[in-house]
């Protein structure tokens, strides 16, 4: 099962604590942005084979959002960290670009 | 290709069965194909039958990075309906559905269509408010469902407890001639049919680069060397993603896993399919005497092929409570598969942002009762370059147009 430290409360959350909530990271296209960008800001998502950062909440716990590294191959948790920041935290990055040979942070969506 | 019949078995006798042929060729690929088809399952090899069949294309490959049918085609519960809410799904669910009712002769090979009835419970008042609103719909769509009352669905199946203790059926939707087919069978009976008419079905090959030139698509790169083509076709589901990256889009799709289970062979107990969407379970009972459940799919991307367990628990407690004499039951297997769902759970056939390259994926829980239609469907798109009238509301441009075929509300469920 999976288990999601929450940077909030710091439980160890199980997967029947949380509720998932997408790719994490994506910019919100500005006021002047044309439709072919808003509509990738919409539907448009990586979904990738491999290291996934998304948006988690812990739902059934202390009720915050936050953001998780994690693997949709291997299903290995990187990390957790909290919901107020644009970009994954450089350890982090650096922790994961350790483990996955070719592992780049490709910048926000 | 020799015919498979009575005679036939009554002929091979008279050399003990040993002069059967291959139901299929496994040929090296070429180096160049008129249409490229990557992953056969069943929605790709159906769009390579009917390419052949429909439009006379048959200089085609079908491209499998595993074996034919071992994607969710072979790990599904083989539900197969029609009665959708919206007019392009019922439109392509219903030529599937009646595809399905000659498709062991078309294909000369016995798909086990068995159109057993399909039940689709409703356990509250808004569900059975929404499945009175699609009967209503169906009717106009000229498919043959009906909303049938609590007393009907005891008759129809009498290990059901219509009486909760948390949901208690208030009535279902029932379509008469939906039911179950058997997954491998669809799958091997396209592939038999497609090498008959000459085309490549080339297994343990993938796709590892798709090839372009001037916003074009001129091949692919395969573990089995590069292939040209002058039209590629992606049809690989969960792995939708993985494959547009290959081609330079991206795609309004997350691959997440859904389950399945059966449970060891006993007496029929039940000749139709149930499902219980509040609840989130359903079940039908295979010729070997297995109930085939099922549940949801998890709600986080997943490449695994495995899921999380507590959805296995959810769907036992669900069915549990809706069939009390299963309780004692021991479950044989449960495995799982990566589905592609949409935002509005339909699926899309569509051209793409790069020129000659189509895309057939979305189909999400609930793909394997479309196989013979979306075929239909992605062929005729292929082959002519613009989609014909079942794959016309299913194009990539509905999202940004904000042109839904919403049938989230409508199938809730898996299935
Ligand atoms: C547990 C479960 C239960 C389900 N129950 C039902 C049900 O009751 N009724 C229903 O209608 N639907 C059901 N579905 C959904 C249904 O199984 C799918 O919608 C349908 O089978 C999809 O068929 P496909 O041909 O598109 O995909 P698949 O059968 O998955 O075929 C895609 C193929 O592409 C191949 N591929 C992927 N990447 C590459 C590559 N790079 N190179 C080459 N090949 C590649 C894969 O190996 C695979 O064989 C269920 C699904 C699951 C997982
Ligand atoms: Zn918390």
């Amino acid at each position: 099962m999976l288990v999601l430290t929450c940077p909030c409360c710091g439980a160890a959350a199980e997967e029947t604590e949380l509720a998932p909530g997408g790719e994490a990271h994506i910019a919100r296209v500005g006021p002047g942005a044309d439709a072919e960008a808003f509509e990738a800001y919409l539907f448009h998502r990586k979904n990738p084979k491999g290291v996934h950062f998304e948006r988690w909440r812990h739902a059934h716990g202390c009720g915050k959002w936050f953001h998780a590294a994690r693997n949709t191959v291997t299903l290995e948790v990187y990390g957790t960290y909290p919901a107020q920041t644009p970009e994954p935290p450089r350890e982090l990055l650096d922790k994961i670009a350790a483990r996955v040979p070719g592992f780049a942070w490709e910048g926000r969506a | 290709m020799k015919r498979y019949s009575a005679f036939a078995i009554a002929r091979e006798a008279a050399s003990y069965h040993e002069g059967w042929e291959k139901a299929w060729a496994s040929p090296e690929p070429k180096a160049r194909y008129d249409v490229i088809v990557v992953g056969a399952g069943g929605h790709g090899l159906a769009t390579a039958y009917y390419l052949g069949k429909n439009h006379g294309v048959r200089n085609v490959a079908v491209i499998e990075k595993g074996w034919l049918g071992g994607g969710n085609t072979g790990r599904n519960t083989t539900i197969i309906r029609s009665n959708y809410l919206q007019d392009p799904s019922a439109a392509i669910f219903e030529k599937a559905r009646s595809l399905y009712d000659g498709l062991s002769q078309d294909l000369n090979y016995n798909v086990m269509f068995s159109p057993r009835g399909c039940l689709m419970l409703a356990q509250s008042e808004h569900e059975a408010r929404g499945w009175k609103r699609t009967a209503a719909a169906n009717v106009l769509q000229g498919i043959d469902t009906e909303y049938v009352d609590a007393k009907r669905v005891k008759e129809i199946v009498p290990i059901i407890n219509i009486d909760g203790p948390r949901y208690p059926v208030l009535g279902a939707l029932w379509q008469k001639r939906g039911g179950t087919a058997r997954h491998d069978a669809v799958a091997w009976g396209y592939a038999r049919a497609c090498s008959a008419m000459g085309i490549d079905i080339i297994q343990q090959c993938e796709v590892t680069a798709v090839r372009q030139k001037a916003g074009k698509v001129t091949g692919i790169e395969t573990t089995k060397g590069a292939i040209d083509c002058g039209k590629l076709a992606i049809v690989v589901a969960g792995h939708s993603g993985v494959l547009a990256e290959m081609a330079g889009f991206r795609l309004p799709i997350e691959s997440v896993a859904l389950q399945a289970l059966v449970s060891e062979p006993i007496k029929p107990v039940i000749d139709t399919v149930v499902m219980a969407n509040t609840v989130h379970g359903y079940m039908s009972q295979s010729d070997k005497g297995e109930l085939v459940i099922g549940g949801g799919a998890d709600g986080f991307n997943n490449y695994t092929q495995r899921g999380s367990f507590q959805h296995v628990e959810d769907t036992i407690r669900a069915l549990i409570e809706t069939f009390p004499i299963i309780s004692r039951l021991k479950m044989l297997r449960q495995w799982g598969g990566i589905v592609d769902m949409t935002g509005d759970r339909s699926p899309i056939l569509s051209k793409t942002p790069l020129g000659n390259c189509f895309i057939n994926c979305g189909w999400g829980t609930g793909g394997f009762k479309a196989i013979p239609g979306s075929g239909w469907a992605m062929a005729e798109l292929v082959a002519k370059g613009e989609p014909g009238p079942l794959a016309a509301e299913f194009g990539l441009d509905r999202f940004g147009a904000g042109r839904f075929v919403d049938e989230s509300v409508a199938a809730g469920v898996a299935h």
